[in-house]
């Protein structure tokens, strides 16, 4: 059994020690349809770490969370068990199964560099990858693309609106379910000459016809609003073939589980479980050189609150999953949950800055040089290692 | 003159939901004028009803809530109640859809367009979504009851109303927030929830790095402990019960549904941003509260606010500090704040830079059109596709108001397929004179040469809806 115990192993002098994040594809040059593609989940509304990968072997687990405590693995309704003293959350049975398969990690204990529990500055933070509030308008992965040498990799982002993480310089796109007008049609090149002075609506429609075109051609079907999993195969549509996206942001709201949070995280959870699965089937030979990375803006408080719930916290987890990464369990220490180890006396105290892991990813996985990821994707960051082990 | 129906244009496109056919030629008169005879003391316009009161929609909220109580007992009828449950559900939701339907028939024929936008401003600001059920039950009879009668009033008066609305008080989690000294704190395994007191301070008020701490998000929330609704149980409290118990579970009635319920009040003086309450009940949330209103940090932020979402992403500094001043020399008297905004030269510059949301496209579009919204459920499903569905703002921090929210690739796919299938289904015999009428002066050579030359009604219309100079205003 590798039931390592969350004792002081990790509380200092780690820097090193279980940092291992690698990844087992990089490649020098991205060509064809073997490129590396990186799909960032933004779980908004602060998702509760805790409840995601269960520290069970905790000893001030069950005590702090009363009520909203899972159970451990083996038991009824009990966590899947990841090892070192953790489970997944029993609605995540997909991507458990990738853990069995060496293609899930997770981070158990990460945060943005600045402690706040506002969503929105948070989720801003988070986003535009710096170390303040308001320090850039743009999002990193939009830097990453430029960084990358702007046309290499292609952005997406899933959803009407697009999110800070993917606005800047680099053109990227966006698409949504439904959709009728066509890019050949004739409007579309009358509007383009009502145009030519706004060329932001006539550069986002252009993509945004183009996008429509391309899921159209893969499947002459239309997705379901509430169907994840379908979204999930469409989503995959748009990375695959020579103009598919390399880089793809998706949100997932409802995660600020203030009240009523067993049921809540019941459904959110299994949405992500499916989503998981659907890019999976959906990238088909594609998913060995894929990482899908999840996040969130912050954790929420250690104890249960006084309505079945939890408020808005520090620490939480972070999960990677995907054929392109190298296997291996824990990214980062546990802090442990003891009462003086907690962080203002209520959240989970940090051990990872998340920037550490997104930078590995683009790193390892995209193949960006470090000093850009220093100066450029992640401003002023150079303090804050990727974490990584090398390749395999 | 030239000048004044360009402000013509301007006034009723930038200040207003759009131009009706002949509404710009009449406003030409006195642009500012126009929009200043709007600023009334008893606030913004009224949905035309019948509508469901506060009273009337609580009693089928407690009894949709006390069939959720049954579920669990009496198993002979688990069925006929959760049938009897699904039918209130389904009745609650109709209700709220109703309402959306009625509020944009409003939009789309109000000669005040001004107060609806500022009323839709300030309903944006104190956000309250029907993402959540239960607060969707109340959402259209917060904007009447709380924001509508307030927006011209006192700021202070239409926070404490927003706040004490059943709708907030169930969306940010207040009304079951219970003082662990309390009386019913210490009988039950109960507690705090700071939702709403974190958001009163960061969104309602004075902003995140207004300088304070988590000792006083909880302070506050201590102070909010007892803000409530009713209860089914408050209905089952009969007379000839235990007279002790009675007390214990009275509840103090306030405006529009919200009830003080001294039971799960946390006891004690409390400390918020520097200064101490010592006010007992509902009073002392309520006296934290419009402190926080009167703050210099919330005249500042929701200046920027105001001045962002009537002028550009990115207003001049210049009209900031005119809101800020207007706000702050009148105490927050948000009837003072509209003045300075409209008679403020930056509100006039020619050039239109803020992308419509996708409600304001969809209801100028049908003031363009001169035909109202006739049905719920083509609104809807606009609404959703551009990413705005009705009354379900994302977050407690409202819709978005930029142009990158509202118009990337997929959002503009969007909206050229609504407004084509609008230009199938439009009678506008002329077009072109509904462009010079939805227009004025802003529409464009080009624009009216597109609309000349197109080779049909539908393409002439739907080139329109989609220039640049009526997706922005």
């Amino acid at each position: 059994m590798t039931r390592l115990t969350l004792d002081r192993r990790t509380l200092l002098g780690a820097a090193t020690a279980g940092m291992g994040l690698a990844f087992a594809g990089r490649v020098a040059a991205q060509t064809g349809s073997s490129r590396a593609k990186l799909v960032v989940v933004i779980a908004r509304g602060a998702m509760d770490g805790l409840s995601v990968t269960i520290p069970y072997a905790d000893p001030d687990y069950v005590p702090l969370r009363g009520g909203l405590a899972l159970a451990a693995p083996g038991e009824p309704n009990g966590a899947l068990d990841l090892a070192e003293g953790f489970g997944l959350h029993p609605a995540l049975a997909g991507l458990h199964q990738l853990h069995e398969q060496g293609q899930m990690r997770f981070a158990a204990a990460v945060a943005l560099p600045v402690r706040i529990r506002s969503h929105f500055e948070a989720q801003d933070i988070l986003e535009n990858g710096g170390e303040a509030l308001r320090q850039r308008e743009d999002g990193w992965l939009n830097r990453a693309i430029v960084a990358a040498g702007g046309a290499r990799l292609q952005g997406l982002s899933i959803g009407a609106q697009t999110p800070l993480i993917l606005r800047g310089d680099a053109p990227v796109s966006s698409w949504a379910p439904g959709g009728r007008v066509r890019g050949e049609d004739r409007i579309a090149s009358l509007l383009q000459d009502l145009y030519v002075d706004d060329p932001m609506l006539g550069q986002n429609l252009a993509r945004g016809l183009a996008t429509e075109a391309l899921v159209a051609d893969g499947s002459g079907q239309t997705v379901r609003r509430n169907d994840v999993e379908a979204l999930g195969r469409a989503v995959a549509r748009l990375m695959t073939g020579a103009e598919g996206a390399d880089l793809v942001a998706v949100s997932l709201d409802g995660w600020d589980t203030h009240a009523g949070q067993r049921a809540q995280l019941q459904t959110r959870l299994t949405g992500l479980d499916q989503l998981i699965s659907g890019l999976k089937d959906g990238l088909a030979d594609q998913w060995p050189r894929t990482i899908v990375v999840v996040a969130t803006e912050f954790g929420r408080t250690a104890r249960a609150n006084g309505t079945q719930g939890t408020d808005h916290g520090t620490g939480s987890s972070l999960l990677l999953a995907g054929g392109g990464l190298k296997p291996g369990g824990l990214i980062g220490d546990w802090p442990t949950l003891a009462d003086n180890r907690l962080f203002e006396g209520r959240d989970l105290t940090p051990t990872l800055d998340i920037r550490s892991v997104f930078k590995g990813l683009l790193r390892d996985h995209m193949g960006l040089d470090r000093a850009a990821l220093d100066t450029r994707v992640f401003p002023d960051s150079a303090a804050e290692a990727p974490t990584l082990g090398g390749l395999a | 003159m030239a000048a004044s129906s360009t402000d013509a244009a301007i006034a009723v496109t930038r200040l207003g939901l759009g131009a009706r056919p002949g509404e710009i030629a009449r406003v030409a008169a006195d642009p500012r004028a126009w929009a200043l005879d709007q600023i009334r003391p008893e606030g913004a316009p009224q949905p035309a009803g019948p509508f469901a009161d506060s009273g009337q929609r609580m009693a089928a909220f407690l009894d949709y809530q006390g069939d959720r109580g049954q579920r669990a007992g009496a198993s002979a009828d688990a069925e006929a109640v959760r049938t009897a449950r699904q039918a209130a559900r389904r009745a609650l939701t109709d209700d709220t859809a109703q309402a959306f339907l009625t509020r944009a028939r409003l939009g789309a024929t109000t000669a005040d367009g001004f107060a609806e936008r500022w009323a839709l401003f300030w309903a944006n600001a104190l956000t309250v979504s029907a993402v959540k059920f239960d607060s969707g039950a109340f959402i259209d009879l917060y904007e009447r009851e709380a924001v509508r009668p307030n927006v011209f009033g006192r700021f202070a008066d239409l926070v404490v109303a927003a706040e004490q609305h059943p709708a907030m008080l169930l969306y940010l989690d207040q009304a079951r927030s219970t003082g662990p000294d309390s009386p019913a704190g210490t009988r039950r395994k109960v507690g705090l929830n700071e939702n709403l007191a974190r958001e009163m301070l960061e969104l309602h008020t004075v902003g995140a790095d207004a300088g304070y701490t988590q000792a006083d998000v909880t302070e506050l929330a201590r102070a909010l402990t007892g803000w409530s609704i009713p209860r089914p149980q408050d209905r089952q409290a009969a007379p000839g019960r235990d007279r002790a118990r009675r007390a214990a579970l009275a509840v103090e009635p306030g405006p529009n549904g919200f009830v003080f319920r001294a039971n799960i009040h946390e006891p004690g003086p409390r400390t918020v941003m520097g200064r101490t309450y010592v006010q007992r009940g509902a009073a002392q949330g309520e006296a934290i509260l419009r402190d926080l209103a009167r703050h210099p940090a919330t005249a500042r932020r929701l200046s920027r606010r105001i001045a962002a979402h009537f002028v550009s992403d990115t207003p001049p500094e210049t009209l900031v500090a005119r809101l800020e001043r207007a706000w702050t020399r009148s105490d927050g008297d948000l009837g003072q704040v509209a003045r300075a905004l409209i008679e403020a030269p930056e509100t006039w510059t020619p050039q239109p830079t803020k992308i419509k949301t996708p409600y304001e496209f969809i209801v100028s579009t049908h003031r363009a059109l001169d035909v109202p919204p006739q049905r719920i459920q083509p609104l809807r499903q606009a609404l959703v596709e551009m990413g705005q569905p009705p009354f379900a703002a994302p977050s407690p921090e409202g819709w978005p108001d930029t142009a990158a929210d509202w118009a990337g690739p997929d959002a503009l796919v969007k909206r050229l397929n609504w407004a084509r299938t609008a230009a199938e289904t439009a009678r506008t015999a002329d077009i072109a004179a509904a462009a010079r009428d939805a227009l004025g002066d802003r529409l464009s050579e080009r624009t009216r040469l597109a609309v000349a030359r197109a080779e049909s009604r539908t393409e002439a219309l739907t080139l329109l809806l989609m220039s640049p100079e009526f997706q922005r205003r």
